[in-house]
């Protein structure tokens, strides 16, 4: 792996000296920083703290003059709930309503309807599922007006600090990440177009291998994300697929940068249509046609086949199916979980200190996304991957989906959800619902219905 | 420059709102971000589907009724402070002493009888004030679905409208439903408290 490090660093040093000679000195040695900085955004990052944490207080401090009211973000929910079961807070309801005494025969009180009113009426003033569909609100201002709702004009200190940071990150950073992108992607489709063109063999997959590597090596430089792996013991092998939670379509970037794999996806047009094409001829990805997505017998057959095939690389799969915003895990569908290969997880954490790498589809499109990326100071990101799964003879698809979520989750720092991330289009289903009532319904008719069944 | 900045200026009349409602100028910007968070196409109103898109609520088994509250007389639209009213039944009662109170002003939403009313209406579907057997059977079927067999529903129903009913006639108007809950908290089990 150490040995392309030479051919990643080659386009930059390509710009670099192209640079005519007539620009003055200082303008190439500001170049060659900002290039130190794509590649080692960590310099980056501990300058900057200190600003920071000054211009947090500054705006706490002006908004405390002006008597303005400033939004704290609250990643816990914005109201006080006390976790106690359905059970137990209806009995509590009766005790004090009555002063019979309550000897646990099983009835109806007009008064249960409390708890579900207020159970009904603290989700609609704060949810678990709502609040991951937009993006993790900071507690300290990264200087970055699109992350914090308190922006309005404070002091001119602050001001011109802002506005360095935008003259900065628009003027110099990029230029220059645009430049690397756009080179980290035409080699992608150039080279493997090139590889496709050589027969089947050891030779073809090598180069096959080294040619992505490289270009995903170049389009993480274009976006200045600092990675951290750990655990790279347990990269995932031949024949195994790869899980891993969603948070933005960088997720394959930042994977496959560090390993070998062969993607899953939905064809589309346009510019991606005409890399997943080039990808293909390279090397087995597994790409679908837009009608056969909905066939989930058609999926699984040939994701089996590919697994089952030691040649080809692991596939990489996000089983949420959606971005979420990187505060928790939600259900993983169990699709890939039923194919009955060795399952690698892996958790990806984003540290949204210096940009936040959520994509909220239903406001940005992809390339305003990109853009937003290119223009934040830089991402930076946990990956840890962990031992690999495999399905106990006892458990289910779902059992086990929910055994690899968990892991995911205690890993990653993230809360572990039930919900359907697919919930914002589709409604949830009745079983959820039915467990409701069962429990209540326990409580008013009780060991009669028991008696009776039995 | 403050495209996302919202302090209390962006809630139309927040004043007015806050006066009616006793919400503090905090927990109402909570609310008005919840709202916007709610309202998926920004149209500046939520409508049925937007509550029902809250999955926790769902599963709830009044669920809908509780959405059937925030609009009332048939409308298909909600505002914000149509939505803010609403959940002011839910504010925790206030500490001042109720002697305080100047006695011309209105109730507020939040006082013990508004929040009675409002569980009231959860059962009494056609607004005529009273809870017939047939509601109170229809809401029972809601929160036990198909667990119970309806013999048992309607003994149970039966029960529970004689018990409440003084004046006989087969039905639980509010002043008998408030008499029969009038030992509960109502304060603590029906309010809702948000963070600062």
């Amino acid at each position: 792996m150490r040995s392309d490090h030479w051919l990643d660093s080659c386009p930059c040093w390509f710009w670099l000296s192209r640079t005519p000679k007539a620009l003055p000195q200082t303008l190439r040695v500001l170049q060659a920083v900002c290039i130190l900085l794509c590649r080692d955004g960590r310099a980056l990052a501990h300058l900057a703290s200190p600003w920071r944490q000054w211009a947090t207080l500054r705006m706490e401090r002006g908004a405390k003059e002006k008597n303005h009211q400033l939004y704290k973000p609250y990643t816990n929910g914005i109201i006080a709930k006390d976790p106690t079961s359905l059970e137990e807070e209806i009995k509590e309801i009766r005790r004090s309503g009555s002063s019979k005494a309550l000897d646990n025969t099983p009835e109806f009180e007009l008064s249960d309807i409390f708890y579900f009113c207020r159970k009904g009426m603290e989700t609609i003033m704060d949810d678990e599922v709502t609040k991951r569909f937009s993006a993790e609100e900071l507690e300290s201002w990264n200087l970055l007006s699109r992350t914090n709702y308190n922006f309005q004009y404070i002091s001119l200190r602050l001001t011109v600090l802002w506005g360095l940071g935008v003259l900065i990150r628009y003027c110099f950073l990029l230029p220059l990440r645009i430049a690397l992108a756009f080179t980290g992607i035409s080699l992608l489709v150039v080279g493997t177009t090139m590889v496709g063109y050589l027969p089947n063999g050891r030779f073809k997959e090598f180069l096959s291998k080294h040619v992505h590597l490289m270009c995903y090596r170049i389009c993480v430089r274009a976006l200045t994300a600092i990675i951290t792996y750990h655990d790279r013991k347990n990269r995932p092998r031949n024949g195994g697929i790869c899980v891993a939670n969603h948070t933005s379509p960088i997720d394959v970037i930042i994977l496959a940068s560090d390993g070998y794999y062969a993607m899953v996806g939905q064809v589309h047009g346009g510019l991606m249509g005409v890399i997943q094409r080039a990808m293909v001829r390279a090397c087995p990805h597994v790409w679908f046609e837009r009608s056969e997505v909905k066939d989930r017998h058609l999926v699984a057959k040939r994701l089996t086949e590919h697994v089952q095939d030691k040649s080809k690389l692991p596939i990489l799969i996000f089983p949420e199916g959606t971005c979420i915003n990187n505060t928790s895990v939600m259900m993983f569908k169990k699709g890939s979980f039923e194919i009955g290969a060795t399952v690698y997880p892996v958790a990806i954490k984003y540290d949204p200190q210096f940009g936040d790498a959520f994509w909220n589809s239903s406001k940005y499109g992809m390339v305003t996304y990109l853009l937003r990326m290119m223009t934040s100071w830089a991402i930076v990101c946990s990956v840890w991957y962990l031992p690999p799964m495999t399905r106990e003879t006892d458990e289910d698809a779902v059992q086990f989906a929910n055994r690899v979520k968990a892991a995911i989750a205690r890993q990653g720092g993230l809360v572990d959800l039930l919900w359907d991330g697919g919930l914002k289009r589709e409604k949830v289903k009745d079983a959820f619902k039915e467990e409701q009532q069962r429990l209540y319904s326990k409580m008013i008719v009780g060991n009669h219905e028991d008696r009776s069944r039995s | 420059m403050g495209s996302r900045s919202s302090h209390a200026a962006l809630i139309p009349d927040a004043d007015s709102l806050r006066r009616e409602t006793g919400f503090s100028q905090a927990s109402l910007l909570r609310l008005y971000h919840r709202f916007r968070a709610l309202d998926t196409n920004k149209k500046g109103y939520l409508s049925r589907m937007d509550l029902q898109q809250i999955g926790a609520l769902a599963v709830n088994p009044l669920g809908d009724r509780i959405i059937d509250s925030f609009f009332p007389d048939g409308s298909l639209q909600v505002d914000f402070p149509d939505f803010v009213r609403v959940l002011a039944h839910f504010r925790p009662a206030d500490d001042e002493d109720a002697g305080l109170r100047d006695p011309r002003e209105p109730e507020p939403l939040n006082s013990r009888m508004n929040k009675l009313r409002f569980a009231f209406q959860l059962y009494d579907l056609d607004r005529d004030g009273k809870i017939s057997r047939h509601e109170m059977l229809q809401v029972l079927r809601l929160m036990v679905g198909v667990q119970v067999t309806e013999e048992q529903l309607e003994s149970i129903a039966e029960r529970t409208v004689q018990e409440a009913d003084e004046d006989g006639d087969g039905a639980v108007s509010f002043l008998e439903f408030a008499k029969s809950l009038e030992k509960m908290d109502i304060e603590q089990k029906m309010s809702i408290r948000i963070l600062k």
